[in-house]
Order: C-alpha cells, then sequence, then structure tokens
C-alpha cells in the first residue's frame, strides 16, 4: 500500500469531516455521530499505514507537497504535507490508540446525555493531532497545535458543570498558551530570518542544511547562537504542552475530563505531541552542537527540564491518592524521559519511548476507567480495593499496562524503551545528572505503581460502590485486551537484537551497539525496579489497607514527605500567589486608572464644557437668533471658528458644526452630486 | 466600480425613507432599513467582483464643489477602500438584523443609522481631504442620538464622553488639515495635491501637522490613553450603535490615519512612529489587562475591542507592507467580530435577561435556556482570541510577521496581548453560559421564559460567522486587495517592502 505526500492532508480530512457530521446531527443521532467518527479513524488508520508503507520504502526521504497558504507583499505563506518515518509511525499510533478509545468511549459515555457532541469533540480533536504530524511547516504545526489546544479544552470541560473541571480546562488552556507564547515568538523570528517556515522544501527549507549553516552562525547577545534562542522558544510551545517543569501543573487538573479522554488526549497523544516537535525540529535543536564557543547548547537546556520533570513528576505520583492523578503525574514523568532523550541526543529513543507509553498509558488510563465506571465514578483508591476477583481482565490488562510502566524486564516495551533512553543517558558526554535523575525515578515508578495495583485491586473492597464494582461490557474490554497485547509486542520491534523501529525512524541501520552497551547498566536498572516492586509490596501488599480511613502506611513512616508530595510540592499555590496575585493587581490598577484618572478627567470637562456652555447661552443669545448668515459667516473664517474650539467651548463648536452641516448637505445637492 | 458611490446616496435616502416609514408603521421601516442595507452589500459586492486591485486607486467622481477654496467633491477607491466598504455594507445589514426589535421611534432609529452609515461610506470613498472631513463629522453626530436616545447603562455619560472625544479629534484633525492647506498655498485639499506639497514643508510643520492629524484620527481608533470613550460608548450604546461603532466607526480612526496622515506627512511619521508604536503595544496589554478585571459583560467586549485595535496601531506604525495589510485585515476583521460579540451581548442576553452583570449571568443556565447564542459565542470569542480558523489568525499573524522586521520587543510584547484575549474571553465564556447547570436556583431563574432566539438574529449571526470563518481560511480574498493598495507611490516613502 501506497500514499504520495499530496494526499496525506486525507488522514486529518477525514475525522474533521467526521467533526463536522457530529457538530450538525442533533442530540437524538447517537449512531450516527459515533459511527462516523469510529468509520473515519478506521479510514485514518488505513491511510496511515499506507502512508508508513510509502515511508519505509525510501525511509531517509522527506517526501513533501507545498502550496501558498496567502501572499503578504513579497513574501508568501506557505504550506505543505510532510511524509517520513517519523510522521508516518506517529500517525499510525495516533489512529490506532485514538480508535480503540472511540470504540471504549461507546461503553463508557454511553449514558450521557451529550454523547453526540462527545464524538463531535473527539473527532476534531483526532483531526487536529493527525494535522501537526503531517504538517510540512511550522506554522501548520502551530495552528493544528492550537487547534488541539481547543479541543483538550472542549473536552476537559466537557462536564463543565462541575466547577473544578471548568476551571481545569480554562487552567489547561491558558497555561499552554504560555508556553505557545514562545512557539510564536520563535516563528516569527524564524520567520524573520529565513522567509519562510516550510520544514523541507527542496533545500530551502529552515531544516535543511543551507538554513541550519546560516542559524547556527548567527549570534544574539549572551554568546548564544541564533539557532539556540529561536530553539529554546519552539521548546517553550513543547514545555507547555507536553506538561513539562514548570508549566505541568495544568495535566493533573486535566484529568477532571471523561477518562476516554485522559486515556487519549492527556496520556497517549497530546501531551506527546511536545516531543514530536523537538524531534521534527530535531536538525534544528542540533544545529548548535558543533560550536564550542556558546554559552549554552539547546539541548541541553533540554535534557536539563526533561530530567527534573521526569524526576518531580514520579516524586509527586507516590502521594496522590486519586487513581487519575497518579496516572497524570507518571505521564508527566514519563513525558521528562522523552525530553531528556530528546536532550542528550536521541531522538530515536525519545520517540520509541513515546510509542510505547502511548499503548500502556492508554491501556492503563482505560483500565482506571473501566474501574471507574464500574464502582459508580469512585476514583479515591481509598475507596476502592479487591476489585482484582470481580474484574478480572480489567485486573489483568491492567498489571500489563503497571509492569509496561514500571520497567519491569524483558516481556514489557517499556522496559526496552526506557532502557534505550538510560543507556542514551548514560552516553552523554555533558552530564550524568540525568542518568542519575532517571534512576531515581525507575525507583519511584516501580514503587507507585505497586502502591497503586495494590490499592485498587487488591484486599478487600472499602466502600459499598466498590464491592458492588462487576466486569465492564466487551466494548470496554476488548480495547484493554488489544493495547496490552500491544504493550507487549511493541517493545520487540526496538531491542537491541533486533532495531528496526530505530534503524526505520531515522533511515539510518542503527547497531545493536549504539543502544546496548553492555549489561552493567541494564543489571542496574533491573536491581533498581525490584526495589522499588519490593518497598512497594512491602508497605502497600503485603499488610494491606483495612478501611478507607486508615493513614498510608508513607504518611506514617515520613509525614512531612508525604504531605509535601501530596500537596504536589506547592506549585498551584505558589503561581496563584505570585503571577496570580501580580497579574489581578495590575488588571485592577489599570481598570482604576481608567474609570477613575481618565474618566474623572473626561468628567471635569465635560462639566466644564457644560457650565460654560449655559453661560455662553445667556451671553450669545443674539449670535443664536442671528440665524444662518451669522453662522455661515462663522464657517468662511474657519480660522474663527478654530480659535473658539480652542478656547474649550464644545457647545459652542457643536453649533458651529451642526450650521456648517446643513449648509454643507445642501452645498453637497446643490453642487456635488447633481 | 463605478456604482460605489452610490453607497452614499443608498444609505442618506434609506435614511429618510425609514424617517418617513416610520411614521406609518415600525414594520415598514424595518423593511426600508433591510433594504437599504442590503442594496450597499449589493452594491459593493458587485465592485468586489469587478475590482482590477493593479489598477491602484480609480476616481470615481471629481467634480468642483467649493471652488473658492479648491475643495472638489472628489472621490475614488483602491483596495483599502473596498475593504473597508465591504466590511461596512455587512456590518449594517447585521446591525438593521440585530436591531429588528426596535420598537420606539423605530423611523428615526433607522435615520440617524442609515446617516451614519452614509457619512461612513463617504468617508471611505474620499479622495479630497476637506469631503472626507465632512462625511467624517457627520459620521459622529448621529452616533449622540443614537446612544443618548436609545442607549442603556449611563447613557448620557457615555454618549457625551464619546462625543467630547470625537470632535476634541476631529477639531485637532481639522486644524492640522487647515495648517497644511495653508501651508500648501491654499490652492487645494485633494490627498494627492496636499501631498505634493507636504514634500515642501519644513521639518517643523511635518512633525506638527501630522501629530495634530493622527492624534485626532487615532482617538476614534482607540490609542492608548485615549481610549476610555470607546468602552464607555460602547456600553451606553444600543446593540446596534455598539455594533457600529466598535466595527465601524473605530475604522474610520484607522482609516485616518493610514490614509490622511501617514502618507500626508511622511517626514511626521517617521519622527512619531516610535510613540505610536510604544503606545499600540501598551494599549493592547492594558486592555487585556483591563478587560480580565471587568463585572460587565459588555465591558469586556469593549475593552477587548480596544485591543485589537491597538493591533491595527501597531501595523500601522510598523511601517512595512506585511505589518500595515495585516493592519488593515486586522480591521476588517475585527470590525466582523467586534459586531459578533456585541450583538451577542446585547441583544441576546441582555435584551433577554435584563443583565449584564457576569456575577448575575453566571446563576443562570444560560447554555440552556438560549443554546444558539452560547454557540455563536463560543464561536466569535474564538474568533477574538486569534484561533486559527477564524480572521483574526491571519490579521494578528501579519501584523506580528511585519511589526518583527521593525522592532521584535514590539511584536513579542503585543504577542502577550494574545494570551490576556484568551484568559479574558474564556472567563466571560465560563461566566456568562457555562456558569451554572442548576436549573432551579431560587430566584436565579428569569422570572418569564426567555423569548427564543428569532430569525433575524440567526441570519445576522451567520452572516457575521460565515464572513469571518470565510476570511480566516482564504484571508487572500482581502489581501489581494490590499496589498497592491499599499505597494503604491502613495506609500512609497514610508512603507518598507513597497516595491512590487
Amino acid at each position: 500500500m501506497n500514499l504520495s505526500a499530496s494526499s496525506l492532508w486525507l488522514i486529518p480530512a477525514l475525522p474533521l469531516l467526521a467533526a463536522a457530521i457530529g457538530a450538525l446531527t442533533p442530540r437524538g443521532g447517537r449512531s450516527l455521530a459515533s459511527g462516523a467518527a469510529i468509520i473515519a479513524m478506521v479510514g485514518a488508520l488505513g491511510l496511515s499505514v499506507a502512508a508508513l508503507g510509502t515511508a519505509l520504502a525510501h525511509p531517509a526521504a522527506h517526501l513533501t507537497d507545498n502550496f501558498t497558504w496567502f501572499s503578504i507583499g513579497t513574501d508568501a505563506v506557505r504550506l505543505g504535507w510532510l511524509l517520513d518515518p517519523l510522521t508516518a509511525f506517529m500517525a499510525v499510533m495516533v489512529s490506532f490508540v485514538g480508535l480503540l478509545i472511540f470504540i471504549f468511549s461507546l461503553g463508557y459515555m454511553k449514558e450521557d446525555a451529550n454523547f453526540t457532541r462527545f464524538f463531535c469533540f473527539l473527532s476534531l480533536f483526532a483531526a487536529a493531532m493527525l494535522g501537526v504530524l503531517v504538517a510540512n511547516s511550522l506554522l501548520l504545526v502551530f495552528v493544528c497545535w492550537e487547534l488541539v489546544g481547543l479541543a483538550s479544552y472542549l473536552l476537559i470541560g466537557f462536564w463543565f458543570h462541575k466547577p473544578s473541571a471548568a476551571a481545569a480546562a480554562k487552567k489547561a488552556f491558558i497555561t499552554t498558551r504560555i508556553g505557545d507564547l514562545g512557539l510564536l515568538l520563535g516563528m516569527l523570528w524564524l520567520y524573520h530570518v529565513r522567509g519562510t517556515l516550510l520544514f523541507y522544501d527542496g533545500g530551502n527549507g529552515v531544516l535543511e542544511p543551507s538554513s541550519l549553516a546560516l542559524l547556527s552562525h548567527g549570534k544574539i547577545a549572551g554568546g548564544i547562537a541564533l539557532s539556540t534562542a529561536i530553539g529554546l522558544l519552539i521548546f517553550c510551545g513543547a514545555i507547555g504542552k507536553s506538561g513539562q517543569f514548570p508549566l505541568h501543573v495544568w495535566l493533573p487538573d486535566a484529568m477532571e475530563g471523561p477518562t476516554p479522554v485522559s486515556a487519549l488526549i492527556h496520556a497517549a497523544t497530546m501531551v506527546a505531541a511536545g516531543v514530536f516537535l523537538i524531534a521534527r525540529v530535531y536538525p534544528l535543536m542540533l544545529a548548535d552542537q558543533h560550536l564550542a564557543n556558546v554559552s549554552v547548547h539547546a539541548l541541553t537546556v533540554v535534557a536539563g527540564i526533561g530530567a527534573i520533570t521526569a524526576l518531580l513528576g514520579a516524586a509527586i505520583a507516590v502521594g496522590q491518592n486519586d487513581i487519575k492523578r497518579v496516572l497524570a503525574f507518571s505521564t508527566v514523568s514519563q513525558l521528562g524521559y522523552m525530553m531528556l532523550a530528546l536532550g542528550v541526543g536521541s531522538w530515536v529513543a525519545a520517540i520509541f519511548h513515546l510509542l510505547t507509553h502511548a499503548f500502556f498509558k492508554a491501556l492503563l488510563f482505560l483500565g482506571a476507567g473501566s474501574v471507574i465506571h464500574a464502582a459508580h465514578h469512585e476514583q479515591d483508591m481509598r475507596r476502592l480495593g479487591g476489585l482484582g476477583r470481580r474484574m478480572k481482565i480489567t485486573f489483568a490488562t491492567f498489571a500489563v499496562g503497571m509492569m509496561a510502566l514500571a520497567g519491569v524486564p524483558f516481556l514489557f516495551s517499556g522496559f526496552w524503551s526506557k532502557e534505550g533512553i538510560l543507556h542514551a543517558a548514560h552516553a552523554w558526554p555533558v552530564s550524568q545528572l540525568p542518568l542519575i535523575a532517571g534512576l531515581i525515578a525507575v525507583v519511584l515508578t516501580a514503587f507507585y505503581m505497586t502502591r497503586l495495583v495494590a490499592e485498587v485491586f487488591l484486599g478487600s473492597p472499602r466502600s459499598d460502590a466498590a464491592s458492588h464494582a462487576h466486569e465492564n461490557s466487551p466494548v470496554m474490554t476488548v480495547p484493554l485486551v488489544i493495547l496490552a497485547i500491544g504493550a507487549v509486542l511493541l517493545g520487540l520491534i526496538g531491542t537491541p537484537a533486533w532495531p528496526w523501529l530505530q534503524s526505520n525512524l531515522g533511515g539510518v541501520v542503527v547497531p545493536a551497539e549504539s543502544i546496548f552497551e553492555g549489561p552493567g547498566l541494564m543489571v542496574l536498572s533491573i536491581v533498581l525496579v525490584c526495589l522499588g516492586l519490593g518497598v512497594g509490596w512491602a508497605l502497600y501488599g503485603w499488610r494491606k489497607r483495612r478501611d478507607a480511613f486508615a493513614p498510608d502506611p508513607l504518611a506514617v513512616a515520613m509525614p512531612g514527605v508525604f504531605a509535601a508530595l501530596a500537596a504536589k510540592l506547592g506549585f498551584d499555590e505558589f503561581y496563584a500567589l505570585t503571577f496570580g496575585r501580580l497579574n489581578q493587581l495590575l488588571a485592577v490598577v489599570a481598570d482604576g486608572l481608567d474609570r477613575w484618572v481618565w474618566g474623572g478627567i473626561i468628567s471635569g470637562v465635560a462639566w466644564m464644557g457644560e457650565a460654560l456652555g449655559t453661560f455662553d447661552r445667556e451671553m450669545d443669545e443674539s449670535g443664536l437668533n442671528g440665524g444662518f448668515d451669522a453662522a455661515s459667516e462663522k464657517l468662511r473664517g474657519v480660522g474663527n471658528a478654530y480659535s473658539r474650539a480652542q478656547t474649550g467651548e464644545a457647545h459652542g463648536y457643536l453649533r458651529t458644526l451642526a450650521v456648517a452641516f446643513v449648509v454643507l448637505a445642501l452645498l453637497l445637492l446643490l453642487g456635488g452630486v447633481l | 466600480m463605478n456604482a460605489l458611490p452610490c453607497t452614499i446616496y443608498v444609505s442618506f435616502t434609506g435614511a429618510l425613507l425609514a424617517l418617513v416609514a416610520g411614521t406609518r408603521s415600525a414594520a415598514t421601516a424595518r423593511w426600508v432599513a433591510l433594504v437599504t442595507a442590503l442594496t450597499t452589500l449589493a452594491i459593493t459586492l458587485m465592485a468586489a467582483v469587478s475590482f482590477v486591485p493593479a489598477l491602484g486607486m480609480q476616481t470615481l467622481v471629481d467634480v468642483p464643489w467649493v471652488a473658492s477654496l479648491g475643495v472638489r467633491y472628489h472621490l475614488a477607491a483602491d483596495g483599502i477602500s473596498l475593504t473597508l466598504l465591504v466590511l461596512t455594507a455587512i456590518a449594517a445589514t447585521a446591525g438593521v438584523l440585530f436591531s429588528w426589535n426596535i420598537e420606539e421611534r423605530t423611523g428615526e432609529f433607522f435615520a440617524l443609522y442609515f446617516a451614519l452609515i452614509g457619512g461612513v461610506f463617504g468617508v471611505f470613498l474620499s479622495a479630497d481631504a476637506f469631503v472626507l472631513f465632512v462625511f467624517y463629522e457627520i459620521a459622529i453626530v448621529p452616533k449622540y442620538f443614537l446612544i443618548a436616545r436609545w442607549g442603556s447603562t449611563n447613557r448620557e455619560y457615555g454618549a457625551m464622553k464619546l462625543v467630547l472625544y470625537s470632535f476634541a479629534g476631529s477639531a485637532l484633525v481639522l486644524a492640522g488639515l487647515l495648517w497644511a492647506y495653508a501651508a500648501g498655498g491654499g490652492q487645494s485639499f485633494g490627498m494627492g495635491d496636499l501631498a505634493a506639497a507636504a514634500v515642501h514643508f519644513t521639518r517643523a510643520e511635518q512633525l506638527g501637522m501630522f501629530a495634530l492629524v493622527f492624534l485626532g484620527f487615532a482617538v476614534l481608533a482607540g490609542m492608548f490613553p485615549f481610549h476610555t470613550w470607546a468602552p464607555t460608548g460602547h456600553v451606553a450604546a444600543p446593540t446596534a450603535a455598539s455594533m457600529l461603532l466598535a466595527g465601524v466607526v473605530m475604522k474610520l480612526g484607522a482609516y485616518g490615519c493610514l490614509r490622511v496622515a501617514m502618507p500626508l506627512f511622511p517626514v511626521g511619521f517617521v519622527f512619531w512612529q516610535p510613540t505610536i508604536g510604544w503606545l499600540a503595544v501598551i494599549g493592547i496589554v492594558y486592555a487585556g489587562g483591563v478587560a480580565l478585571v471587568q463585572g460587565d459583560f459588555k465591558f469586556v467586549s469593549g475593552y477587548s475591542s480596544v485591543s485589537h485595535m491597538g493591533f491595527v496601531l501597531l501595523g500601522l506604525a510598523a511601517a512595512n507592507v506585511q505589518a500595515a495589510s495585516g493592519a488593515v485585515l486586522q480591521m476588517f476583521s475585527h470590525g466582523i467580530v467586534a459586531g459578533l460579540l456585541f450583538a451577542v451581548v446585547g441583544r441576546m442576553v441582555y435584551e433577554r435577561t435584563h443583565t449584564r452583570q457576569l456575577a448575575d449571568l453566571r446563576n443562570l443556565p444560560l447554555h440552556r435556556l438560549l443554546p444558539f447564542a452560547a454557540v455563536t459565542f463560543v464561536l466569535a470569542g474564538l474568533a477574538s482570541m486569534g484561533m486559527p480558523g477564524f480572521s483574526g489568525f491571519p490579521a494578528e499573524l501579519t501584523i506580528l510577521v511585519g511589526t518583527w522586521k521593525t522592532s521584535p520587543l514590539w511584536a513579542a510584547v503585543a504577542a502577550l496581548g494574545v494570551l490576556l484575549a484568551a484568559a479574558f474571553t474564556l472567563r466571560a465564556i465560563q461566566l456568562s453560559f457555562f456558569g451554572s447547570t442548576q436549573p432551579a436556583v431560587a430566584g436565579a431563574m428569569p422570572a418569564h421564559p426567555l423569548p427564543p432566539i428569532t430569525l433575524a438574529e440567526k441570519a445576522g449571526a451567520l452572516l457575521l460567522v460565515g464572513t469571518t470563518v470565510l476570511i480566516g481560511l482564504k484571508p487572500d480574498l482581502l489581501l489581494n486587495w490590499i496589498i497592491p493598495s499599499l505597494q503604491s507611490p502613495l506609500y512609497q516613502v514610508i512603507l518598507k517592502g513597497g516595491a512590487p
């Protein structure tokens, strides 16, 4: 099967069409809206697979199809489609995982009154996300990126009758837009320097060698290369969208959306868009690497942010009690790993982890959704428990996802993709700190996932909802099984024994030695995983929670640390106290200026004008009675009228004008028109 | 193309007819108004179809008027004029549709309404500075009566403030033009002649004349810190008047800056350019900040207008073809989007609920009571915050691209305004329409069921939404008219990148 770059637009167009159908369908047309959405995703998946076929036939090529959107003066704003293995692998993943989540939603959202609207928004999201992937222009990426943000806003706030959901939707949109501001500026700058935003354009694209040479030669203040500055501004967009420190605060709150939304958008696909973007512009990020006399390299910053995020997210996940929030912080942490991989120079490792993570994280979220659906929307782990016996398929598949995330060796895809990242971090010549952060996060990840599984599935039910839960219908469990299979098998295409994915992604054959330097680091990480699992089991599995009110064993052992983690290290409060306050203060000051200072001046002038006018009327009675002639006289003596206006006599001026109007209107009719 | 001056005469005739028809019945006056508006729309669209951008400024009428002063009734149009004429006709049509429910002195309302529209058409067609000024004044006076008689909140104050600012502005313009006329030998008010004469003015004269004329016009464009008439005026005005005020009248100011001040006094422009740029940037961020804390729904839209007009001024200040073409595109875009916002706030919501306080509205399940209004407002909000797919996105993008060439710092600060726009728009959307879903909070429900959205309102909303989406997807439709006009010899001196 083959698909040329010029037909690539069909991939996002199909779900967009489904979204339009959904938007026009009345509330009752449930099967029409959901049917259109699912058929469109099947179509998009088919086309993506065909695109993958084309891409694998030319793995080193960037097939493009460009066109002009509009022209401004001598410049033209050009957009285009891009087909390379990165696009194709991502598109297959997004449409496949998306399709499964759409199907799962049929069951999960069955009772929701706004079922049709939900599928309309889901399709809109899928269209925008696929648009990001196939775009051959930073501008087109930005356009779709904003639409992805919009769809995410609509879906997080889908249950807007919950104030927390409405607030979370707004927070997500605004926080990511802060990052987008950087992206926008980076884009403007790049356009200013290069006059185009196309990635590949037969040698003239911004990611092609001539452009990169130019960008890395230019220096700006502070010994920073031009490409570094632009790259870091683009990275700001990725920080926002991919929930990286310090803009990670929106992602956990985004869990207010329906669980399929969390799975699709806030775990598997949209949040990975930042990682994808950096991988897409990787040549630009690399452009400053050969420069020795610069103060910072772009990728060093990426690695640092990624390492902090990986560690921070994993630590905070330990202290959460809401099943979805644990998974949300785990997503933050895993995205940190991907950024770390990008930063230490291995975008292929990052994309491999992105793909495997999409499967097992979607699996975990849908598993959590299955639990929540069965337990009547109970999300507090302390009030669940014992579900393993009642929901065998969910438990089994969730356990697969948990082991993939924790990095249990050999059988699970997460192990191989995480190993790739750790090895790349180990090989990074600049610093070993990212590796250390990554290794600590390995322990924490294994620990909090053991805690999650033990609390939810083991022990005895600790609430009515949990004790009456039972397994969901096949429409929900079949996607879980398929994702679980994927979470295992996907690892096989990227092992050091057969690095097929890595070789095809980059278009260069990757020798096994380059992603596997020997057993030392792998043994260490396996030991660390076992440590995390063991401590988790000792605290939560060995002696199971008796009731919903028993204190957390970790809170007993380390109350201060646990409280800080449970409070998410206070980022929200810190931002509210600083930026929130400052912003509010400035707005209130500006409002006050407008109301009292500028408004007061005008009121004063108005009052003076009125007083003068009254005075004037008494004095000027004769002038008024004089009528037309006198006023026309005034018109001819424009100098006089002008000087009168200058004295502030608003009423006199007004009257002159009114008379002048009549005269001019007459002249107009007599002279000009007829 | 040659029929374009008829837009002026049709509007004034429509004003008289509406006045007469109003004495019979309100319904007749309404239909007269709608037919008048649609006629102007048809004229402008027909002109648009046959328009050839490359011909530049095309004279439509040129006859002596006040021979002793050298004033000629000279009307001409180029791509910029045409863009704004189409905008005016669309806004006028939508405004009539959203005023369908005016019962009090309907005839007089539409008479004043079309007197204003006629003046606006006149300004956009004038090639003689004196004629332009006359039409400009004609457009100001009806505003006062529309607000003072049919307005709402604090209407006398709002109307007085607006008129004082407008007249102060036009006094400055008049002074500047008379100065230039006198310094040029008192021969002609023709803009070409004035520009030719201005080449020989001293630097001091240019600086002074530019300052007077530009400032005078910029007041009406809502330039910081002379913007405060705009929000209070918008709030006080009846819906159709706010739509015209934000949609079209503010454009008069920006148009005057671009058409009169900048080409006539290029030396003055170069001197004042940094000041204008900074005031524009401050206005964008400042007004965005103020919009963030407003309790009155309509004030949010009012301040958002000031913020968006800041982008127009920034586009002019950046002084290159890209930014200036973006500024004209933004004039068009904002005209449509602001009209839509005010239509929802004033007509769809306020005239049904009789409150615009966000604190009151949040207790009403408005998205359920007025689903059409909710969807329209969400779309208007997205357009206002510059989402791709709506006209604001290519407009603001083009401005920012052009501004970056002149000053990356301006572009960076202005981009902050895009962020603020998202913040205050989302806040307004959530508080107004999606604040509550409890259908029966005691005392919060309106005593009577809200009247449903009428057909006229739906038609008006569709017209405006359709326009903003069309231009959002195909900005070329307008840019192909605008750019050749900016590349004309008139702008060669001040706009960089002018040579085609």
